[in-house]
């Protein structure tokens, strides 16, 4: 674990009208690192990438990337920065072919060479998506739009991978296939988060983990721990009698 | 993770039965169906022979066409339409990016037009338009199209940008303020009175033995069809272009990519503006009279194009607009006079309205839109 986390929310609030979303939120990132963020609906997953991100500015306390506090900055510096996202249920431009999808991916980046290097790292990682390069996205199957998605947010040359449910609306075996490839995509040193309902499948693969309810982290522990932690078993799990 | 409280989402509407709507519809589109086709008929039979029966049935005054009469409305249809479709351009970019009609865009293009007018006419008084004329066009078509595109820019900033994330109505209604403004800004700055072009040089207004067409008519369709390949490139070759695709489809993703959407957005508008500026100028060298209102009919007429062509759809919109031009022009003629309807000369803008009408009830998405499915189509 290197000293500095690379991206972190300390004490971090955020609103949604009179609606306290998170409540001293406290999150570190660390270089390398496979982590997740568990939670049910409307426990603040979702709030807790937004302002990450940038699209939700937080009412108090501080995101902080590579050592800056980024409050401030619009999503197109966090993502010039290092920080994307592969949204919940992928997202695609569904009306834009597969490469002009890749192409947006790196849109703030002006290096061609390493962009096109980029996008031969991908072919590699995805093979199939070389097969449909000029096929809108929106005629590629689920399994196939997956990989576009995280094969976008790699185009941006990122630091940390942020993956908002990547189970959500993927057939059950597409979802196992799903985790093998973040598992894949994180052994090339990337730096992984993830936010998930799917706990077990999450925690399989995880370092550390946090739970999240309603706005607050509850447990902040090892992926081990918290597959083995009674209360999350019984109330969110279910696999507690 | 399935939720097990929850057994099962309300059912999905499959097979829903016919209503007395989906009968009135289907009432109507037989109805226009065959009026179009009982119309082209009368006027085959009455371009074979005069004489025969069919063609004497309903309107026996009628005489039909000579070759070169028809040749004149399709190439004038097909210069109006033109027009039309590149202020459609606009309409549809707006929509496809913000999800609402700008109506005040068609008072943009009167602002290009009126501004092509007070250019022309200085560069007359100081005997440019005469000597150079080509030189002097594209002069004031560059001086319409930054002025129409920072009018539709600041349009964006001072009235829409402030409605963003509200309802799609309230805009809507605002740029019918917006178009008021303008409008009544044209009659405090220029009075209320129609204003006139310059005279052209006379190979602009003579036929030209090419085709038998008029210069000016040959100039619009030409200008017309280069500045939608410029459009065409930029949108789908560009990277800026690409971003505003991207925008139009999923904003907050485009966001994500680290597109700046509302700059995105200003240049739409900009493009859009720069459109209908170039429209403006070729209608005023076309009709050469320009008032406060020139906007409205040709603004209106263009927005049924885009909706004709499939709204958001590029290629849709000009389509949209030619169709439109040379419907307004041919069809009193071609189907109403066989029909033995009177007046038919004036009928133009109830058949450019009828085609708008008539292309909701047979495919409402137009020409070349697609099929939004329900969740899009809030």
């Amino acid at each position: 674990m290197s000293s500095e986390p690379l991206l972190e929310m300390r004490q971090v609030n955020a609103h949604y009208g009179a609606v306290h979303a998170l409540v001293d939120v406290n999150l570190a990132i660390n270089q390398g690192e496979l982590v997740c963020l568990l939670g049910g609906n409307a426990s603040g997953k979702s709030t807790t990438l937004k302002t990450l991100l940038g699209m939700l500015k937080p009412t108090s306390g501080e995101v902080v990337l590579n050592g800056e506090v980024v409050n401030d900055k619009p999503t197109s510096y966090r993502v010039s920065q290092g920080v994307t996202m592969v949204p919940e249920n992928r997202r695609l431009f569904k009306r834009l072919t597969v490469r002009e999808n890749l192409d947006l991916g790196a849109y703030l980046r002006v290096d061609a060479r390493q962009i096109a290097g980029d996008m031969e790292r991908v072919f590699e990682l995805f093979p199939r998506v070389k097969e449909r390069l000029n096929q809108k996205a929106g005629t590629l199957s689920g399994g196939e739009q997956q990989m576009v998605a995280i094969g976008r947010a790699l185009m941006s040359d990122p630091k940390v991978l942020l993956m908002d449910e990547p189970s959500m609306g993927l057939a059950p075996a597409l979802v196992q296939q799903n985790f093998e490839l973040i598992q894949q995509i994180h052994e090339t040193g990337m730096t992984v988060f993830m936010v998930e309902q799917n706990a077990n499948m999450a925690l399989s693969i995880a370092d550390r983990g946090w739970v999240l309810q309603t706005g607050r982290v509850v447990l902040d522990d090892t992926a081990q721990n918290l597959l083995a932690h009674p209360e999350l078993q019984a109330s969110y799990l279910g696999t507690a009698k | 993770m399935s939720q097990p409280g929850v057994l099962s989402r309300k059912a999905p509407r499959t097979g829903v039965s016919k209503t007395g709507v989906d009968w009135f519809l289907t009432v109507m589109r037989v109805a226009t169906l065959t009026l179009i086709c009982v119309g082209l008929l009368a006027f085959i039979a009455q371009e074979i022979n005069t004489n025969n029966p069919f063609a004497r049935w309903a309107n026996p005054d009628a005489t039909g066409l000579t070759g070169e009469q028809f040749w004149g409305l399709i190439v004038s249809g097909v210069s109006q339409g033109a027009m039309y479709g590149l202020i459609a351009l606009g309409y549809s970019m707006v929509y496809g990016v913000l999800g609402f009609i700008n109506f005040a865009h068609g008072e943009v293009f009167m602002v290009g037009a009126m501004t092509g007018m007070i250019t022309s006419n200085k560069l007359a008084d100081a005997g440019l338009w005469e000597s150079n004329f080509v030189g002097s066009l594209v002069f004031i078509i560059v001086i319409s199209i930054l002025v129409c595109a920072l009018t539709a820019v600041i349009m964006e900033r001072v009235a829409y940008r402030p409605l963003r994330g509200s309802p799609r109505l309230i805009p809507l209604i605002t740029s019918i303020g917006v178009s008021f403004f303008l409008q009544n800004a044209s009659v405090v700055l220029l009075g209320p009175g129609a204003k006139s072009y310059p005279n052209v040089p006379d190979w602009v207004k003579s036929k030209h033995t090419f085709l038998e067409i008029e210069g000016a008519r040959i100039l619009v369709i030409l200008v017309a069809a280069v500045s939608m390949i410029c459009l065409w490139y930029f949108v789908e070759r560009t990277k800026t272009g690409k971003a505003m695709r991207a925008v139009a489809e999923d904003a907050e993703i485009a966001e994500l990519m680290g597109i700046n959407v509302n700059r995105t957005i200003v240049k739409v508008f900009a493009l859009g503006g720069a459109m209908a500026g170039m429209a403006g100028i070729l209608w005023g060298i076309l009709f050469r009279s320009v008032i406060h209102t020139t906007g409205f009919l040709p603004g209106i007429k263009a927005f049924s194009a885009a909706v004709v062509g499939g709204i958001g759809h590029l290629g849709g919109a000009m389509a949209g607009g030619l169709s439109i031009g040379v419907a307004e022009s041919v069809g009193p003629l071609v189907i109403l006079e066989p029909l033995g309807v009177s007046g038919v000369s004036q009928l133009r803008d109830a058949v450019a309205f009828a085609v708008l009408i008539g292309v909701l009830l047979l495919r409402p998405s137009g020409l070349f839109g697609e099929r939004l499915p329900a969740e899009d189509r809030t």
